[in-house]
């Protein structure tokens, strides 16, 4: 492959403001969500501290508030969804065969509009009255009511919008127009259907939320009241789009973390995904569904009775999908020959404490009993299960697994577990207790608790200060990493199949200038 | 730029360190780690206690099947121990069978959901009605059978909260008015909202619903024994979501009805009390506690929070035309968290707020609103 001119590119900050390539751009990506999640970190870490013990310690209750709000919207919209782009940026095109991305400068874009508004979000904190204080779900007629931060976070979602959107249409011309010869959309690596099939979730639901979030901003500044009864309108309509955005916003964060899992697990188990082909249909089945589930959010809202239990029974369903993914997963290791380098031991990691999110999403899925689990620490503990427990986790298994292919070097495998299992621990130590704490009656979302909250709350704070820390280790290796270390091979796992282990590490700037062919 | 955020340093440092020795030793006294839901003291609640306690056992059953077969593999299947792998894959048979099994399960879980879903849901036969009303941030109760109403608002003193007093039994769950309520009767609850949505939970009695303004919501409920359950606020509400607690003193009926009378009476001595005219102290003196929950946003010294909630201190409205501010005060701002007062307050709070606010925090206009000023408006 001789790309030679091609290598010429714009070196220092010209290179990565105009660049184009793929690679770049995931690498932009990853950067960003990384600045991300340490601010979004130190945010939760406000969080746990205050809640430390009960009595008011360090912040105001409204700042609390603020930082629980900005916490969620940089996590989900700054760390998580970014993260699985700069994947998809750097991975997609060369798992599939293609020299780039099909719409290079519009991802150019699709970027860049990330930074401003990132930074459009915090600085609502410097706006008069502050971040709102209303939680990521944004809620009229609270939010109605907020300072000009709220203007800001409107903005800030709008361009955050635009970005995932531009986005997913790259994503989903790269690859239904541009595999490699041979390569069908039945012998795409998993991670591909993944990635496709969430880019479709994003195309139809975040037009949705830039709605719901428009329908804000008149109702706050040009006298519409869509969400306000006094004028005729529903504040409970806002939550119905809202959900209608969140719910398939939960899949997106969690379907390309499911295909992660699908390409880490067949490599380390020397021995093929147990049911591809079902596995295709579930990842479909459960995009589908997550279309008619979205008041499960809200059973308490007062709907009608049949209305619940079609939302229960839908919601329950999801559950036949996602057990068929995790019964593959257990049989693709089921009589392999497991090894167990850092990228496994993140993707078991993920899968166990996924399904410990899924299965008390079961339980909420109950209506009856979701009446008791509803705003409380449960639902706190649940859902860091299957973001952190699904996403994140994955995320370092992506990481991990591909770090080898971007750098050209391996990375410290002892550092590596050591930040797995430190990771692993100190998240169960963080979240676990906060089960019990939704059960025994802790609402979410306050800065001030009863006595008897005290214990468990203690344990809470201790391990989300351990979980940020052993992200330091994390920073370490991936620099360590970039800068030297051992030569990795071109095949850096020996059980792995795909494309992207048949270029040589580190990838060149351009691959697959001219399409490999797939039998 | 406006609001700072952290408290100053030195404060914090002084409350922390004097509020954690307090904390430690009690802190240590009561820890306490619940696991469960509270013991439930309604029908319903011990419905929804055992559906809770089988579900959890039928995940718990297949979280650990499920990963016992991966554990074992883990440990059996590698490739230190010498295993090669297998080559199988793709098993139309086991698909179908761990597609159909879940169902199943699934299925057996739907069915008394549902049964109690429909129990919960009907409101019919009920003996009496409660209204109750989320303001932010405290509750109004209208017992609409027995012609009583009230407000009731966190009662913990702010020395607690600041970690300056020893935290008591109930801290963050205790208020000045229980909402009492007698045994064996089916209640009905009616709940809306004034100002934004906030939710009523007492997880003892195993109800909660959202308060949305400008909607009703239903719900019902049927104490089996007399005691004290404490529930909190349970949708994010603003600042003092966390700071709303709920109180249900359940009675018997005689109790009950004794409340009721005794309730019945000092709403009478209220109506007398707004015939008469008052002095200024007096006044000031009475519009300084109805303050207390104007604080909340426009701040103790009429400072309000800056670019959210207005201040008072030298303001347009609390040193303009007495009119003027009476509205504000009577009827509320649209589209802000301002909201109308005159269900909340009486004639005698309203005329004591509005003298309270137009003469302190350097107001010092002099003016005197008397009730039957409030009165006429009304
Ligand atoms: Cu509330």
């Amino acid at each position: 492959m001789s790309t030679d001119h091609h290598e010429e590119h714009p070196k220092g900050l010209s290179r990565w403001l105009f660049t184009t390539n793929h690679k770049d751009i995931g690498t932009l990506y990853l950067w960003f969500c990384f600045i991300m999640a340490v601010v979004g970190g130190i945010m939760s870490l406000v969080i746990r501290s205050e809640l430390w013990q009960p009595g008011m310690q360090i912040v105001e209750p409204r700042f609390f508030n603020q930082m629980t709000t900005l916490h969620g919207l940089i996590m989900v919209f700054g760390f998580v969804m970014p993260a699985f782009v700069g994947l998809a940026n750097w991975q997609l095109p060369m798992m599939i065969g293609a020299p780039d991305m099909a719409l290079p400068r519009m991802n150019n874009w699709s970027f860049w509009l990330l930074p401003p508004a990132a930074t459009l979000l915090v600085l609502s904190l410097f706006a008069p009255g502050g971040a709102p204080g209303a939680g990521w779900t944004l809620y009229p007629p609270l939010t109605v009511h907020e300072g000009m931060g709220m203007d800001f976070t409107i903005l800030s979602v709008h361009m955050l919008g635009i970005s995932s959107i531009l986005g997913s249409i790259n994503i989903i011309a790269t690859i239904l127009n541009m595999r490699a010869p041979g390569m069908t959309l039945m012998k795409m690596p998993m991670f591909a259907w993944s990635w496709l099939i969430t880019a479709f979730l994003l195309l139809a639901t975040i037009p949705v939320l830039a709605g719901a979030v428009t329908m804000l901003l008149t109702d706050r500044h040009f006298g519409t009241s869509f969400f306000d009864a006094a004028g005729g309108g529903d504040p409970v309509l806002f939550q119905h789009i809202f959900w209608f955005f969140g719910h398939p916003e939960v899949y997106i964060l969690v379907l390309p973390a499911f295909g992660v899992f699908s390409q880490i697990i067949p490599t380390f188990a020397r021995k093929p995904l147990f049911g591809y082909t079902s596995m295709v249909f579930a990842t479909a089945t459960i995009a589908f569904l997550s279309f008619i589930v979205w008041a499960h959010h809200m059973y308490t809202v007062g709907m009608p009775m049949t209305g619940e239990l079609f939302f229960m029974y839908a919601t329950m369903l999801i559950a036949v999908p996602t057990g068929v993914k995790v019964f593959n997963w257990v049989a693709t290791m089921w009589r392999g020959s497991m090894t167990f380098e850092t990228p496994m031991l993140w993707a078991i990691g993920g899968v166990f404490t996924f399904t410990m999110g899924g299965i008390t999403g079961l339980m909420l899925s109950i209506t009856p009993v979701d009446f008791q689990y509803h705003d409380t620490y449960f639902i706190v503990a649940h859902f860091h299960y299957t973001i952190i427990g699904g996403s994140v986790l994955a995320i370092f298994a992506a990481i991990y697994y591909w770090l080898p292919k971007w750098t050209g070097h391996m990375f410290s495998e002892p550092l590596g577990k050591l930040h797995f299992w430190l990771t692993l621990i100190s998240f169960n130590l963080t979240f676990f207790p906060q089960h019990f704490l939704g059960l025994a009656g802790m609402p979410r979302r306050i800065p001030d608790y009863a006595l008897q909250f005290t214990g468990f709350n203690e344990v809470s704070t201790i391990g989300a200060f351990m979980v940020i820390f052993a992200q330091l280790i994390f920073f370490y290796l991936v620099i360590k990493c970039i800068r030297g270390g051992e030569k990795a091979a071109d095949q850096v796992w020996e059980g792995a199949e795909g494309l992207e282990w048949a270029v040589p590490s580190p990838a060149p700037y351009h691959t697959f200038a001219t399409p490999p062919q797939v039998r | 730029m406006s609001i700072n955020p952290l408290k100053s340093l030195r404060g914090v440092v002084v409350r922390v360190s004097a509020g954690m020795s307090l904390l430690l030793v009690s802190g240590l006294v009561r820890a306490d780690y619940a696991l469960n839901f509270q013991r439930p003291v309604t029908e319903i609640g011990r419905d929804l206690y055992g559906l809770h306690m089988m579900i959890v056992w039928i995940i718990t059953v297949i979280f650990v099947g499920v990963f016992s077969v991966m554990f074992y593999s883990v440990f059996k299947h590698r490739k230190s121990r010498g295993h090669k792998a297998a080559t199988f894959h793709e098993s139309t048979t086991m698909e179908v069978v761990w597609t159909i099994i879940p169902f199943v399960i699934l299925l057996a879980m739907a069915i008394p959901s549902t049964a109690t879903l429909i129990k919960m849901d009907d409101v019919s036969g009920s003996e009496m009605t409660v209204k109750i009303t989320g303001y932010q941030w405290k509750w109004k109760y209208d017992y609409l059978d027995h012609d009583v109403s009230f407000m009731s608002t966190l009662s913990t003193p702010q020395e607690q909260i600041n970690n300056e007093a020893e935290k008591g039994e109930n801290y963050l769950l205790e208020v000045d008015n229980e909402v009492v309520l007698p045994v064996g009767k089916k209640i009905r609850f009616l709940l809306t909202a004034a100002d934004v949505i906030h939710a009523w939970w007492v997880p003892q009695l195993a109800v909660k619903k959202d308060a949305i303004p400008g909607f009703i919501n239903e719900m019902w409920t049927k104490i089996d024994e007399p005691g004290t359950y404490r529930g909190q606020c349970a949708e994010l509400c603003g600042k003092d979501h966390g700071f709303m607690p709920i109180v249900v003193k359940a009675v018997s009926e005689e109790d009950f009805n004794t409340w009721v009378n005794e309730q019945k009476a000092t709403q009478i001595a209220a109506v007398a009390a707004a015939g008469k005219t008052w002095s200024k102290d007096e006044l000031m003196r009475k519009g300084e506690k109805v303050y207390a929950q104007c604080s909340a946003c426009h701040g103790a010294t009429g400072q309000g929070v800056p670019g959210v909630f207005p201040g008072l201190a030298g303001s347009k409205i609390a040193t303009g035309p007495v009119a003027d501010h009476l509205q504000i005060v009577m009827g509320g701002k649209p589209n802000t968290a301002m909201q109308a007062y005159t269900a909340q307050l009486n004639d005698v709070d309203i005329a004591a707020v509005v003298t309270y606010e137009r003469n302190a925090f350097g107001n010092d206009t002099g003016d005197v609103v008397q009730p039957a000023d409030v009165k006429a408006l009304r």
